[in-house]
């Protein structure tokens, strides 16, 4: 029983600047949720508000159904583990990790018992005599974890944790703390990072956060596939989802939209009768865009003003008709398709997203 | 040894109490309002309650000592300034006008304004010269560790090193100061370096700079290490030249530095009582406000309501600094 | 830096200043110390940068009394040696204080009365008389020697035992070191308050530090001396005691204990605090498990600040402390012996370097943390 419930919470610093408005989620016991978004977007200052360490300015926030607003950070049944590992430097690993134990006034035994255990977890034993400055990065950020782990915690909070590491470490970890949520299942666990890759390989549901406020909430492919909005859109998938602004010229079962004079596309989204004549917005994701020949079918053709060769994929920037931005397509292996050279680009029906002049996707709506 | 000992018990005492007080603040404070358990609204309240309480637990001793040492000081000092020798009869602007009104005031102002000048200049240029060029030599943190020494040493044990140079002796015996002897050698007339109005004042000062250069030096030697490479470097590829790098590149990027150094020497010079004291106790012409203020306090039984005003003049000369200081302080904060 | 400069006349330019200013620097000092230990005849008649070589020196002794004569043959002998036992070697004499050196050494001269007197190189005399040698006192002998440089530490002995030196170290020692341990402890907790803890006023009493940081020492004089006197009478103890002392050079090492300390304990890491409040610590706990261990250097610097400022520290101990003997320190003792013994250099450069010594040993082992105390008290 480790649900955490936030219902209207707000952050409102004392110069009248709101970070978070009107947050509301409920986590479920034995979920791995994410808090993903840009930075300054709010994601860890509402984990530090759960946590305790910053005040909740409106709202209430339960863990297992207990409003724990003006708790204490220590008596919250929360763990925490920072970027920076925040490990005490002057003391061992051991020490490290029967901190918060001794502080509770367990007795020696016991702080003894449950921090061996989190070291052989961990693969710690042989150092908990190290000083903090004697491990690699990667060992203490595992101390980190488990001074979380000692101490028992309904909920793991995690403040972008990898951020301080190399890339390979990062992989590498990030397959840890994975393995470490299977050995705990009914362990909640709190997750904030900037980085889509960790949001959707660790997460079980994503919350995507911008500017104070929550944008979309649901699990990593549902993201995916079914943005609720442009900036999710855009935010999750690396290229960025191509964002063509058009007009709709036909609506019903299927809606005709065009791009340019010259360049209109089908698209099988429903929209209202109302929405007739409206701007918004056509997305297509550059992985779902395939070169095709002119006698193909195709939504939309324009001049190749940049090739870049990856290796294992190409990525063309095509200049099209009627769209201020170029579109990218991202082909499997390489293409013998140069600078100048004009392309017809096709997508399958069902990939294709469409966003109203307010960039809410039409998909959702009715 | 009795004595020692009786200061080490006392000491251990004082430290102890000192000891026992945040402990037991604190401990009070936790079994008041306990907060480790107990039901949520209860232990909210506590919280909060003590979270009120403890910074001034732990503010509380400094507070009360800054107040009592310094802030009243400084408060009854304006007071005392407008009453007479004993502080007990008010004499309106009597001090005042003595004051303005005494030529003693005027020299001590005057030499006053003369080390203001001299000293920070001297220790700072000096400070400077020597960090940019003991960063470039393999000794040059035995040349530094040896020029920052004197810092060590007390006002007072510097003046009688520099006593002992200024020495005289008459007649044809063999000179034993060393600057008499170096006038001797060069074939000039041994002087009573002390006694010759005006320049006197200098040889006080020198040695203020003694002291005071390593000071200037560590830290200015600490900024310079602070200039990116790269400005140099990009100015080398320009084709400026080691006196060129050094006036329009290096110095412009530590005039903060510089200013910092300045002032801190500003107000020890201000404060400096005891060379004076030492070497000249004040005669012939070298009398300075902070040495001033001294001798009315205590001669003759002393006069508070003189002292006072002398020692008013000396804070409303660290006001402006104070103030720039305070400034400085806040900006820091708000950058935070 | 400028690498390419190796070698070239600019750096021997560099070096020879340098050296040049090094040794403008340490030769005050260096003359002090060398004076110090020289003999105190050579110490007031040659300067210290000759203390290698031989210097001659102008001797008055007196010879043997009357009855220590023996007669030899038809006259009455005095004999004697003019260095008893030191070393040294004559090379003029004479016996009248106008012509002192009136007689080379070896010759015999001819005195009134058919008296001899004959001074060897080595200091042995002879006074010789036709008729014994009357009076209770031996007549004075002039003579002018060459004495090798001699090194002693006679000059410390006196000043430690008859002057008082010794006392006053120890009484030195006594203002210090609590004077240095009870603003750390007090300036310690003010400084984590002012650096991690959320209370109204914060700011303003951070300000008022700075503030207080430049006040000259000179306002609280007046005021306090008053204060002081006030309380010694109410307690019948008198208003110079070392507990007033120790509390006044902790209120006025404050400012800058807080200042240095809050600047060095607001850098330290934000998550490392977070991470222990979430580990259950309170502020008591944070500061004492985690605050004060990593405080460490700067706490030593500002130890080492106080304590030499302490130490040298002449104004407040000659208005808070007493001069007599249980009292005074060392600095008020050698300010004293620059008044009354003002010429006896064997005396002042003893106890200048007896009051020196112990900063410049500190400031030699710990100057490391010393420089680091300055550049956070100063660069910010």
């Amino acid at each position: 029983m480790a649900d955490v419930k936030l219902t209207n919470v707000k952050k409102i610093y004392s110069n009248n600047v709101e970070v978070l408005r009107d947050i509301n989620l409920d986590i479920k016991q034995g979920e791995f949720i994410v808090f993903v978004g840009p930075s300054g977007c709010g994601k860890s200052t509402l984990l530090r508000m759960i946590s305790g360490l910053e005040e909740i300015s409106a709202g209430t926030l339960e863990i297992d159904g207990v409003v724990v607003n003006d708790v204490p950070p220590a008596l919250r049944g929360i763990a925490m583990v920072f970027q920076s590992y925040a490990l005490y430097p002057h003391m061992t690993v051991y020490d490290n990790m029967a901190f918060s134990l001794q502080i509770a006034k367990t007795s020696k035994a016991d702080i003894d018992q449950q921090v061996r255990k989190a070291a052989d977890m961990l693969q710690l034993t042989p150092y908990l005599d190290r000083l903090p400055k004697a491990l690699s990065g990667g060992q203490r950020q595992r101390v980190a974890i488990g001074r979380a782990i000692v101490r028992r915690p309904k909920v793991f909070l995690f403040d972008e944790p990898l951020s301080n590491l190399d890339a390979a470490l990062r992989v590498a970890t990030r397959m840890e703390i994975a393995n470490l949520k299977d050995s705990m299942p009914d362990s909640t666990m709190i997750y904030v990072t900037h980085d889509q890759v960790e949001a959707m390989t660790l997460a079980d549901r994503i919350v995507l956060l911008s500017g104070g406020d929550i944008e979309q909430v649901g699990s990593p492919l549902e993201l995916y596939e079914h943005p609720a909005n442009v900036f999710v859109a855009k935010f999750i998938g690396s290229p960025a989802m191509n964002i063509v602004p058009c007009r709709i010229e036909q609506t019903g079962a299927q809606t005709l939209v065009s791009l340019s004079a010259s360049t209109s596309i089908q698209t099988p989204i429903v929209t209202e009768s109302s929405e007739q004549a409206k701007p918004a917005f056509f997305g297509i994701r550059p992985e779902d865009l395939v070169v095709v020949s002119a006698e193909q079918e195709s939504l939309f053709s324009g001049e190749v003003s940049f090739v870049e060769s990856l290796g294992e994929a190409t990525l063309l920037y095509v200049k099209i008709p009627g769209a201020d931005d170029m579109v990218i397509a991202k082909q499997a292996g390489t293409l013998s398709i140069k600078r100048g050279d004009n392309v017809y680009l096709s997508a399958p029906a069902e990939k294709m997203h469409l966003f109203d002049e307010n960039e809410q996707s039409y998909l959702r709506k009715g | 040894m009795g004595q020692l000992a009786s200061a080490l018990v006392t000491m251990i005492l004082g430290v102890m109490g000192c000891a026992a007080y945040f402990y037991g603040s604190n401990f009070l404070l936790d079994k008041i309002f306990p907060t480790k358990s107990g039901a949520a609204a209860v232990v909210a309240r506590n919280l909060r309650v003590a979270n009120n309480i403890r910074p001034w637990l732990f503010l509380g001793p400094a507070v009360l000592l800054l107040t009592f040492y310094l802030f009243y000081p400084v408060i009854d000092s304006i007071r005392l300034s407008f009453y007479g020798r004993s502080g007990e009869e008010f004499v309106g602007l009597a001090n005042y006008k003595w004051l303005f009104g005494s030529d003693e005031f005027y020299e001590s102002f005057r030499n006053n304004m003369l080390w203001l000048i001299v000293v920070p200049t001297a220790a700072t240029f000096f400070g400077l010269i020597i960090a940019t060029m003991t960063d470039r030599i393999w000794w040059g943190n035995i040349a530094k560790s040896l020029i920052f020494m004197p810092m060590a040493i007390s006002f007072v044990g510097a003046s009688v090193i520099w006593k002992f140079i200024y020495d005289f002796r008459t007649g044809g015996e063999d000179q034993i100061g060393l600057l008499n002897a170096l006038v001797v050698f060069f074939g000039g007339e041994p002087q009573t370096w002390l006694t010759i109005p005006i320049w006197n004042n200098f040889f006080l000062m020198v040695i203020l700079i003694w002291i005071q250069t390593g000071f200037a030096m560590v830290i200015l030697s600490a900024a310079l290490r602070g200039i990116p490479d790269e400005t140099i470097e990009a100015a080398v590829l320009d084709g400026a030249n080691g006196f060129q790098i050094f006036y329009k590149i290096m110095v412009p990027q530590i005039w903060g530095t510089i200013a910092v150094v300045w002032t801190t020497i500003t107000i020890l010079v201000l404060k400096v009582f005891d060379i004076v004291l030492a070497m000249t106790n004040a005669q012939w012409g070298t009398q300075v406000l902070a040495n001033q203020m001294f001798s009315w306090m205590f001669n003759g039984g002393g006069d508070f309501g003189r002292g006072a005003v002398i020692a008013l003049v000396i804070m409303v000369l660290v006001i402006p600094i104070m103030v720039w200081n305070i400034r400085r302080a806040n900006a820091e904060m708000e950058g935070r | 830096m400028i690498t390419s400069s190796k070698r070239t006349p600019l750096t021997f330019l560099v070096h020879a200043t340098v050296l040049f200013l090094v040794i403008i620097w340490t030769i005050p000092t260096a003359g002090l110390f060398i004076s110090s230990i020289r003999d105190k005849n050579q110490l007031s008649t040659s300067g210290w940068w000759t203390a290698l070589s031989t210097s001659e020196q102008r001797h008055v002794a007196r010879a043997h009394e009357p009855k220590a004569q023996v007669q030899e043959g038809d006259r009455f002998v005095i004999r004697g040696n003019l260095f008893e036992g030191s070393a040294g070697e004559i090379t003029k004499f004479g016996s009248s204080s106008l012509r002192p050196d009136e007689f080379d050494v070896g010759t015999v001269a001819e005195l009134k009365k058919g008296e001899t007197l004959q001074v060897l190189e080595n200091g042995d005399y002879a006074f010789s008389s036709p008729v014994p040698w009357k009076g209770s006192r031996g007549d004075r002998i002039f003579y002018t020697a060459e004495v090798p440089p001699r090194f002693t530490l006679e000059n410390y002995r006196e000043v430690l035992n008859s002057e008082g030196l010794g006392k006053s170290f120890i009484n030195s020692l006594t203002v210090t070191i609590p004077a240095t341990i009870i603003p750390i402890l007090v300036a310690a907790f003010a400084a984590y308050a002012l650096a991690w803890m959320r209370f109204p006023g914060r700011a303003l009493l951070v300000a008022a530090v700075v503030g207080l940081l430049v006040v000259p020492l000179q306002m609280s004089l007046i005021p306090l001396l008053k204060t002081y006197n006030l309380i010694g009478d109410f307690f019948g103890v008198g208003s110079k005691t070392y507990v007033g002392i120790w509390l006044a050079h902790t209120g006025f090492g404050l400012p800058l204990a807080i200042y240095l300390l809050r600047n060095y304990i607001v850098g330290l890491p934000r998550e490392i605090i977070e991470s222990a409040r979430v580990d259950g610590a309170s502020d008591f706990d944070i500061f004492r498990k985690i605050v004060l261990p990593l405080s460490f250097p700067a706490l030593a610097s500002f130890a080492i600040f106080q304590f030499l400022w302490v130490w040298n520290d002449l104004l407040i101990a000659m208005v808070f402390l007493g001069n007599d003997a249980d009292h005074i320190v060392l600095t008020g003792q050698l300010r004293e012996l620059l008044g009354s013994r003002g010429g006896n250099w064997e005396i002042l450069t003893a106890s200048a370097f007896i009051t020196i010594i112990i900063p410049l040993c500190v400031f030699f082992g710990l100057q490391r943390y010393l420089v680091r105390g300055l550049l956070a008290g100063s660069v910010k």
